[in-house]
């Protein structure tokens, strides 16, 4: 059926039977990936909605219809509410910091040709990097007593610090190792963004007497990478919202619940102690952040950034 | 600071210290990760800051680290679910997306609008009913739990699609005329012509698969089936954390393969990622 489109020849008649043939073999190729597609991502994400109006528990032979009755609970939960505001930080503080210092970087990676492709190799490597396994060394740097980041505060006289292990330090901790991992992203997406730049730009402000680095930088690369900037704060807000690894392996959410984050907190409440329901709801707040962020891009996509 | 303007070493320096000092905070627990593999436990308990070691321990570290679990398994198991995982994206999306880029049908416009909504859904999302699903089935701790999740990638449509929309139609009308069915147009005329985006593709995956532990850890339970993200959680209990210089051991080992392919195809895998960003 496939090869019908092939045999179509140049005449009236035959252009309807080579639409229909490329109809045809058109379904066949997608029948695969359209299938598994609602199979694995668009049905299951549908049951996941129905599933957070219910009480359901797995291994629990009923399930009652509850409505809102979840999104109610996790009104006064306090573990939720402390994921969510968590999250919120680890969003807020991550996302600003790795852009502020991932946009300074990629200008001084582009600023000179020197050792351009070490830097940009070595700030890359956290993203390719097993996050669990690199959160262990980060875990054996901050280690309480043997510790090396405590034993050079040591020597400045700074009194030792639990830098996973009190409430206090937790999420700045966390927060840290987020900036460390998300850095190198950033930095890629701003050099890709800084090398789109006509070069001939410059030149022209210049010679409209654009004469220090600071002007250049403020006439020219800032307003041209608007887009890119958008872009990039969207998806690194979005990386952050699913921080799990690091709170998996270094903190359980704890000290006393002071790590816990949305991820975790479904995490706990499907996979540990299997309130499918509630978890499901979790779960729904966060995809719905998700798509605020996405639809916030849109927006200011749809209405500015017109500049190509 | 224009760029690529070639300046003299002496005014470059600043640059290069502001980048080096930030390198070094990016090595650091690379640095500090090696070196402990290397140090028996005394020096790494014993209050000091030299990174080399004064007797080398390697051979015990990772030989523990190889020897307590079974890490060589975890390798090889990491390994055989990104091939397949891979493998089953290229064979669903590939075909899907010369569909979507090439071919003329009603219902095209429908099945993209889908794809860019499962571009919104992070897969987080359906990991609940799908375990749930899979738990029924008796599915749990096994390769096909591990592996067919992640056999349809939205993002892998996507960029194929992007990727094929520019080939000229002249290559396919040319394949037609030949007599070739349009599958093996899509495998033999429209692939070999889009190797920048499949190479993309393929590191990006790789990555994401090597390096995920959200899935691993809601659907393995046994050593035979873990993977190395898996792998480190499984030896740091185990050990209680007590033997730092083999645990470094075995985070070394399971960071060590991305890292080496990634040295090797720096470009590919930094164009894949960047790319990769769009679904993020």
């Amino acid at each position: 059926m496939r090869d019908t489109a092939a045999l179509a020849g140049p005449a009236p008649a035959t252009r309807a039977s080579r639409a229909i043939g490329e109809a045809a073999a058109a379904w066949v190729l997608c029948a695969p990936a359209g299938l598994a597609l609602f199979a694995l991502l668009l049905c299951p994400t549908a049951a996941l909605l129905v599933l957070s109006f219910s009480d359901w528990e797995l291994g629990a032979p009923e399930l009652a219809w509850i409505g809102l009755g979840n999104y109610v609970e996790l009104t006064t939960d306090p573990v939720f509410r402390i994921a969510l505001r968590n999250t919120l930080i680890y969003v807020g503080v991550v996302m600003p910091a790795s852009i502020g210092l991932g946009l300074g970087v990629a200008l001084l990676v582009e600023g000179g040709s020197r050792l351009r492709a070490t830097f940009r190799a070595i700030y890359f490597l956290p993203v390719v990097s097993l996050l669990v396994a690199m959160a262990t060394a980060w875990q054996y740097l901050l280690h309480p007593t043997i510790g090396p980041v405590n034993r050079v505060l040591a020597l400045l006289g700074i009194s030792p610090i639990n830098w996973l292990g009190s409430s206090d330090w937790v999420m700045v901790s966390l927060c840290m190792i987020g900036v460390w991992e998300n850095l190198g992203f950033v930095v890629v997406l701003f050099m890709a963004g800084l090398t789109a730049i006509p070069r001939e730009l410059y030149a022209a402000a210049e010679l409209d007497g654009a004469r220090s680095a600071m002007d250049r930088f403020r006439l020219v690369t800032w307003p041209l990478l608007g887009p890119t900037t958008l872009f990039v704060v969207t998806i690194t807000a979005i990386r952050c919202l699913r921080v799990f690894d690091t709170v998996q392996a270094l903190t359980r959410g704890g000290p006393n619940n002071a790590s816990q984050v949305l991820l975790y907190a479904m995490y706990q409440e499907g996979f540990s102690y299997f309130r499918i329901g509630y978890s499901a709801a979790i779960t729904v707040v966060f995809l719905a952040i998700v798509l605020l962020l996405m639809l916030v891009q849109t927006r200011i996509l749809d209405r500015r950034v017109h500049y190509s | 600071m224009r760029p690529g303007e070639e300046r003299s070493l002496l005014h470059d320096l600043p640059r290069l210290a502001l980048l080096g000092l930030g390198a070094c905070f990016i090595l650091l627990p690379y640095v500090w990760m090696f070196a402990a593999s290397l140090k028996p436990g005394s020096e790494i308990f014993r209050d000091s800051l030299t990174l080399w070691p004064e007797r080398f321990y390697a051979i015990e570290n990772y030989g523990k680290a190889l020897s307590e679990v079974p890490m060589l398994r975890f390798l090889f198991n990491g390994a055989l679910v990104c091939a397949l995982i891979l493998v089953f994206q290229m064979l669903f999306a590939v075909p899907a997306a010369y569909a979507l880029a090439k071919l003329r049908w009603r219902g095209r416009e429908f099945l993209f609008g889908l794809i860019m909504l499962g571009l919104l859904i992070p897969y987080h999302v359906p990991a609940l009913p799908l375990y749930v699903v899979f738990a029924r089935a008796g599915l749990l701790d096994s390769f096909a739990a591990l592996v067919l999740p992640f056999t349809i990638s939205v993002f892998g449509i996507f960029l194929f699609r992007q990727a094929f929309k520019s080939l000229p139609d002249e290559l396919i009308h040319a394949a037609r005329m030949d007599g070739m069915s349009e599958l093996s147009i899509v495998w033999r005329v429209i692939m070999p012509n889009a190797w920048p985006a499949a190479t993309a593709f393929a590191t990006f995956s790789i990555v994401a698969h090597w390096n995920d532990l959200f899935w691993p850890l809601i659907v393995v339970q046994s050593h035979a089936m873990a993977t190395p993200a898996l792998g480190v959680l499984f030896f740091r209990a185990e050990e209680a954390g007590n033997d730092v210089g083999a645990l470094m051991a075995a985070a070394v080992m399971v960071t060590a393969p991305m890292i080496i392919l990634f040295l090797l195809a720096q470009r590919r895998f930094i164009q894949g990622i960047a790319t990769a960003g769009l679904k993020g």
